[in-house]
């Protein structure tokens, strides 16, 4: 099962890319803990989630093909 | 028929442009002329806004900002000019658009917004436009508004994106989302970089400005689709957009104060965990910084992450925030002044360490490296 994966703002550098694919991961906690993981100052970001462009909170079950995206806060103006 | 009862033809030959338009016309132009919005900051989002608000015949506009105009916001504040370096924005902006659109009324409020005074302000327009630059003020007007039942018309950066949003609109269901139904929880100080920290192309807040300036044009005037209960995110490297739907929180789920009196008590720094008041960390100007820079009794610590500039020129440890965060490091100084690039972290350094070390005094370089030079 594979998901596409896009990340915004400061999350693009931190992962250095912006669009990828992630296998066998079930639910939205799964996609969080692979990318910490791999990536640990994903721990310090707060970001909110959206799967198929609609946001969602709490812990969200996956199915293959679907679009999440980590979207954190902005407040620049 | 004339557009707006007071004004003559002078104003009809302004707006032909718009007025020609399909779906707008003489309706939408009287609808802007009738309406009352409310910008809240006059910086980088704020000045386009108003700009092209302003150009368009929005009827009254409302500018609040408390801020001075800087040398380093005319990049992108383009309202302002070099001769306007110390004036206060809201006042130089009402005078400014005055001489763009001497036929409306242009109100300027040059004081800081504050759950205290935003009830009374933001219940005298029908939109508000949030052109703010922290959390404390973006959670602050979001709930008002849903307070107040206002429609906000949502903008703000990071770097090379942009996020625009309408809220508190009811869509054809009925329903109404707003900030929080996207992020709950705000971010920890110094977690999200604002634009003195990150830096910013001065034409983002352009594009996004003039983005929420159009949102507000089609609400107001019954034009078009506007981004009711979306979020559209903008790239401007890559030029890609990206569109997220919003749904309404439960209400017994929401954190939203749950009246205008639960309102008025909430305390929004410390909801983004800003602490003030009891205060641990000394700011240090930089002048008494020069002054004790080659001391031996203080260590002098950069808390900026790896690779950020300037390069200190100083004898300094590096010791990023992120890494403070996890672990705290031995200090054998008993005087530690901290610095980053504009003094927010450096002060948010600077209470986790005393935390660590309660006995040890703590400095925080006011405005950052970048007010040394």
């Amino acid at each position: 099962m594979k998901v596409e994966i896009l990340v915004f703002g400061r999350l693009t550098e931190l992962l250095g890319q912006s669009r990828f694919q992630l296998e066998n991961v079930a639910d939205t906690n799964a996609v969080s803990k692979v990318l910490s993981n791999q990536y640990p100052g994903l721990q310090q970001v707060n970001y909110q989630i959206a799967i198929d462009q609609v946001v969602v909170h709490g812990n969200r079950p996956l199915t293959n093909g679907m679009t999440v995206a980590l979207m954190p806060p902005f407040s620049g103006g | 028929m004339d557009i707006y009862g007071s004004i003559d033809i002078k104003g009809i030959a302004r707006y032909q442009r718009q007025i020609t338009l399909k779906n707008f016309g003489v309706t939408g132009q009287r609808k802007l002329y009738k309406s009352k919005v409310l910008v809240i900051g006059a910086g980088g989002l704020g000045c386009p806004i108003l700009q092209y608000l302003a150009a368009a015949g929005v009827g009254t506009l409302g500018i609040i900002d408390h801020d001075t105009v800087e040398l380093n916001n005319l990049h992108r504040q383009i309202l302002y000019t070099v001769a306007d370096v110390g004036r206060l924005k809201a006042d130089c902006a009402a005078e400014k658009l005055s001489q763009f659109n001497p036929d409306i009324e242009i109100i300027s409020y040059p004081l800081a917004l504050s759950n205290q005074n935003a009830p009374l302000i933001l219940s005298k327009y029908d939109v508000i436009i949030d052109g703010s630059d922290n959390f404390p003020t973006r959670y602050m007007v979001n709930d008002a508004c849903v307070l107040l039942q206002l429609p906000l018309i949502y903008g703000a950066l990071s770097e090379y994106e942009g996020q625009v949003a309408v809220f508190n609109v009811a869509d054809a269901k009925g329903t109404k989302a707003n900030y929080r139904d996207i992020f709950p929880n705000p971010p920890q100080p110094g977690e999200v970089l604002n634009c003195a920290e990150a830096g910013v192309l001065g034409v983002l807040p352009g594009i996004i400005g003039t983005m929420q300036a159009n949102e507000a044009i089609k609400l107001i005037s019954g034009t078009g689709e506007p981004l009711i209960n979306q979020m559209l995110i903008y790239n401007s490297l890559n030029n890609e957009t990206y569109k997220i739907n919003i749904t309404a929180t439960a209400e017994e789920e929401s954190q939203l104060p749950l009246d205008l009196d639960a309102f008025l008590l909430t305390d929004y720094n410390w909801f983004c965990g800003i602490r003030t008041g009891a205060d641990d960390v000394f700011e240090m100007s930089p002048g008494e910084f020069r002054e004790i820079m080659f001391d031996d009794e203080y260590a002098i610590i950069d808390v900026r992450e790896s690779g950020e500039l300037p390069v200190a020129s100083f004898d300094h440890i590096p010791m990023p925030l992120s890494e403070l965060r996890k672990h705290i490091p031995p200090i054998n100084k008993n005087k530690v002044v901290l610095f980053c690039h504009s003094g927010v972290r450096s002060h948010i350094a600077g209470e986790l360490l005393h935390q660590a070390y309660p006995d040890k005094e703590f400095y925080s370089l006011k405005g950052g490296v970048l007010r040394l030079n």
